[in-house]
């Protein structure tokens, strides 16, 4: 572990400059200032651009990534809070703009608290050490003779106390040491500790501001008619009933389609209504999920590139004493978080002023940067809360249609979505076809394993193949590849990406395995596993948690799977059972997650609970599909959620772990599906190989 | 445009108004109650739920002047003088993920404790079955409703 502390160089602190309110004030390093015009002393104390602390001791956390549901929000202030000892009461968290002293604040890949835990730590144990030398400074005593507890420094001499915010001016004019001391974890009173949410009322009483609730002084609101089909452009509109609508201010013509820009709105969604639009057609017009489907399945044919080769599958196939071909498909999903994407712009004397709800304000820099033309510095992004993100938000789409739309006008603009255009308009986790062979020694050892995938195109495989890759079972021979087809549909991250396939395909084909050899499934893979303890580890509790093996009623079964991602471990087991009328029902979902050292157990509990219901909602009824050469699915009528009704009881475990913190937002997902899907086979001794199941068993 | 009066959180509201314009718009954009949210349009999700003489509506499925000489309650409405006992298990249970559909939930969760004090699981699911959520935050909904339910008795 690297001993530096990162505080502002003065070259940072020039970058600042051009950056943002916030940061302006809470990230000066005054002993940058010393020596400028600073005269009276400080009334913030803020040694890093994490964290103030005021001379009413009230502390400010700085968070440089989004939060839509993950509880960040409350997580990383515990971080830092910890190592500053401070009193919990006095947090306050504002949500950092885009500036680059944070490095990068893309929120995805579980990697908030993995990759913000140290630097956090490092910022509160910096301040505290301050302010310890601050207190030793005043009662002219050795700081090792001081300690610091719950916002205050005790005096061991004469057992007085001062608070921190009466230390601020004094730590203010100190030099930020380079290299502090952290707690040791044994110490720890808040990380691992359950927190309520800092946020959690706000979220009860209505106040909770999200960006579709955004508003600033005299903005107008537009939603836009976006071209329908892939590949299409805009031939002509007539807009005079639209601008017959009273709040109607003007209709426009952007990249994505037509803008109707209103005073409020209801005018604006009436004033869409009224619009006659014509498009010219384009070379996918006739496309559909069949079509898609046949392609993906054709492409299998190419031989594509190689992403992993140990031994020789080809001779092992031949040595195999039992092999068996299988093919699994899935379909495109949209993300569907309950708040439509939308986007706040406002261009205004050369400065293009963006509030995004969005998990990459990097991203939405660019797209604001791609459509204005503008400098660096032109530009300012302020992230706002999110109604849910799972991926779609870090896409710039609905960026760009604000700024292009704020363009035409002098006032700030919201651009936001209706249901069915958001849903028709999604990056979605990419449809794949998985061909997969794999055999058996006579002791029905598994002796080798291809697996071959075909998906959209792409810059990274990644997308579809995420995980692939990385088999954790002691298998000898495996040959893993891919081939990419062009297709118009966009697609992007969806909460675990290539995982929610890969783990789908590698979990059930080990399930098939097991069944066709007549080994236990939680035996055959801790067999496999014997080199890998945690994802043993996971395995065996939830094994353990969901008595696998024990007596279950009549038409319930068990099935299980386990698998790492975004260096997390989770194992599934799920117990279906099947009504009267031969219905599929979810009866219980046992999850055990290791994610490293906790920080808020309430919060990765939270997170498995939530992933398990997404999984479960794709593998139940996930299915966006094209006709026509568009998205079919417009709503939740056809693009149902999981409703209460359909709801297991979930049980969630966390191992106890004192390993780096990972993450816990995706992990859960990719085993949710395979786990559910190796039940119904041993409910049904149907082996479900196409998503979602749907009506497939009735 | 007419002219529609109701009552909103208590507050008698006057406006003159397209009145066609469904209750979440006017809520929303003309008397800036943010709290009830946008989420399906239809009448799907329950996001927008609100209360109208007592009984949980969709506001997104309601014109304006259906709430004429109504009573509209919010979430802003809701525990004006202290937390309602349902807010306060929400607050205890954790439930809230991202939080966008919790208006919606907590609507039709005391709608629910208003008509049935002390429901069974089957209940619950009955009344809540149409309220979505993306987040997944079911199992939580349907705890901290049973223990807002201990809290009213």
């Amino acid at each position: 572990m690297s001993t530096s502390t990162h505080h502002l160089s003065r070259r940072e602190f020039i970058k600042l400059g051009s950056g943002s309110t916030v940061a302006l004030i809470l990230g000066i390093n005054w002993t940058l200032a010393k020596g400028k015009d600073v005269e009276k002393a400080p009334t913030l104390f803020s040694p890093n651009a994490y964290l103030s602390i005021s001379n009413n001791d009230s502390i400010t956390v700085v968070m440089p990534r989004s939060e839509m549901g993950q509880k960040i929000y409350t997580a990383l202030p515990m971080i830092l809070a910890e190592e500053l000892e401070a009193d919990w009461n006095k947090i306050k968290v504002v949500q950092g703009d885009l500036n680059q002293i944070f490095g990068s604040q893309t929120t995805g890949g579980s990697a908030s608290i993995r990759t913000q835990y140290d630097r956090l730590r490092r910022a509160g144990a910096t301040a505290k050490t301050m302010l310890v030398q601050a207190a030793a400074q005043e009662w002219s005593i050795n700081p090792n003779d001081c300690w610091a507890a719950e916002g205050f420094v005790y005096n061991k001499v004469n057992k007085q106390k001062l608070s921190y915010g009466s230390l601020v001016g004094i730590a203010a004019s100190l030099p930020v040491p380079k290299d502090v001391v952290l707690k040791n974890p044994q110490e720890f009173r808040i990380i691992g500790k359950a927190y309520k949410s800092l946020d959690g009322l706000a979220k009860i009483d209505g106040s909770l501001k999200y960006g579709y609730d955004f508003k600033v002084p005299n903005m107008l609101t537009a939603v836009v008619a976006r071209i329908p089909r892939y590949g299409n452009t805009l031939k002509d509109f007539d807009s005079s009933d639209a601008l017959k609508i009273p709040g109607v201010k003007k209709v426009a013509s952007i990249s994505s389609g037509v803008a109707v820009i209103a005073e409020d709105t209801y005018s604006a969604i009436q004033g869409r209504k009224k619009l006659k639009l014509n498009w010219n057609s384009g070379p996918f017009d006739e496309l559909d999920s069949k079509t898609i489907s046949l392609r993906l399945h054709e492409a299998l044919k190419q031989k594509g590139t190689i992403l992993k080769q140990d031994g020789n599958v080809d001779a092992a196939k031949i040595a195999s004493s039992q092999t068996w071909d299988l093919t699994f498909e899935v379909p495109y999903l949209d993300h569907a978080p309950q708040e439509p994407n939308n986007c706040t712009a406002y261009i205004h004397e050369g400065v293009c002023e963006v509030w995004a709800p969005t998990q990459s304000p990097g991203n939405a820099f660019w797209g604001a940067k791609l459509i204005t033309g503008f400098k660096d510095e032109q530009i300012k992004i302020h992230t706002l809360r999110i109604g849910g993100g799972f991926g779609r938000r870090l896409q710039k789409d609905y960026v760009e249609d604000a700024v292009e739309v704020a363009l035409h006008m002098d006032q700030p603009v919201k651009v936001v979505r209706m249901r069915s255009e958001d849903i028709k308009n999604g990056f979605y986790r990419p449809a794949s076809v998985h061909q997969v062979s794999v055999g058996v020694d006579s002791d029905g050892i598994p002796t080798y394993w291809e697996h071959h995938i075909s998906g959209p195109s792409n810059d990274s495989s990644s997308i579809f193949t995420g995980g692939a890759e990385n088999l954790a079972y002691a298998i000898p021979n495996q040959k893993i590849s891919y081939v990419m087809t062009d297709l118009p549909v966009p697609i992007g991250a969806w909460r675990s990406v290539g995982n929610t396939q890969t783990a789908y395909v590698n979990e059930c084909v080990i399930d098939v395995i097991a069944r066709r050899t007549k080994q236990d499934p939680v035996v055959l893979r801790k067999n496999l596993l014997k080199d890998h303890p945690r994802h043993l580890g996971v395995l065996n509790l939830a094994a353990k948690k969901a008595n696998w093996g024990s007596e279950l009623p009549e038409n319930h079964a068990r099935g299980v799977a386990v698998h790492y991602s975004f260096q997390s471990y989770v194992a599934i087991v799920a117990e279906v059972s099947k009504t009267l009328k031969g219905k599929i029902k979810v009866e219980k979902i046992t999850a055990v997650i290791d994610c490293g050292t906790v920080i808020n157990p309430d919060g990765v509990h939270a997170q498995v609970e939530g992933g398990v219901v997404m999984a479960l909602t794709a593998a139940l009824h996930g299915e966006i599909t094209i006709l026509d050469g568009q998205v079919k699915q417009s709503n939740f009528h056809n693009y149902p959620l999981l409703t209460m009704a359909e709801m297991p009881e979930i049980s969630t475990h966390i191992v106890k772990s004192t390993e780096a913190p990972t993450g816990a937002g995706e992990p859960p997902v990719p085993p949710t599906t395979p786990a559910l899907m190796n039940a119904i086979a041993a409910l049904t001794g149907n082996r479900i190989t196409k998503l979602p199941l749907k009506d497939q068993l009735n | 445009m007419s002219k529609i009066s109701f009552t909103l959180n208590g507050q008698p509201k006057t406006l003159s108004i397209d009145d066609t314009t469904p209750l979440l718009w006017v809520i929303r954009d003309y008397f800036g109650l943010t709290g009830t949210k946008y989420s399906c349009g239809m009448g799907i999700c329950g996001s927008c739920t609100v209360h109208i003489n007592g009984q949980p509506k969709r506001s997104c499925r309601m014109t304006v002047s259906e709430v004429a000489g109504k009573d509209v309650l919010t979430i802003e409405g809701l525990g004006v003088k202290g937390l309602h006992p349902v807010q306060q298990a929400w607050v205890e249970e954790e439930v809230a993920q991202c939080g966008y559909c919790q208006s919606g939930q907590i609507m039709t969760a005391v709608a629910l404790l208003n008509d049935v004090p002390d429901p069974t699981d089957e209940e619950i699911i009955q009344a809540m079955n149409g309220v979505l959520c993306r987040c997944g935050s079911y199992q939580r909904i349907r705890k901290a409703i049973h223990k807002a339910a201990e809290e009213v008795k």
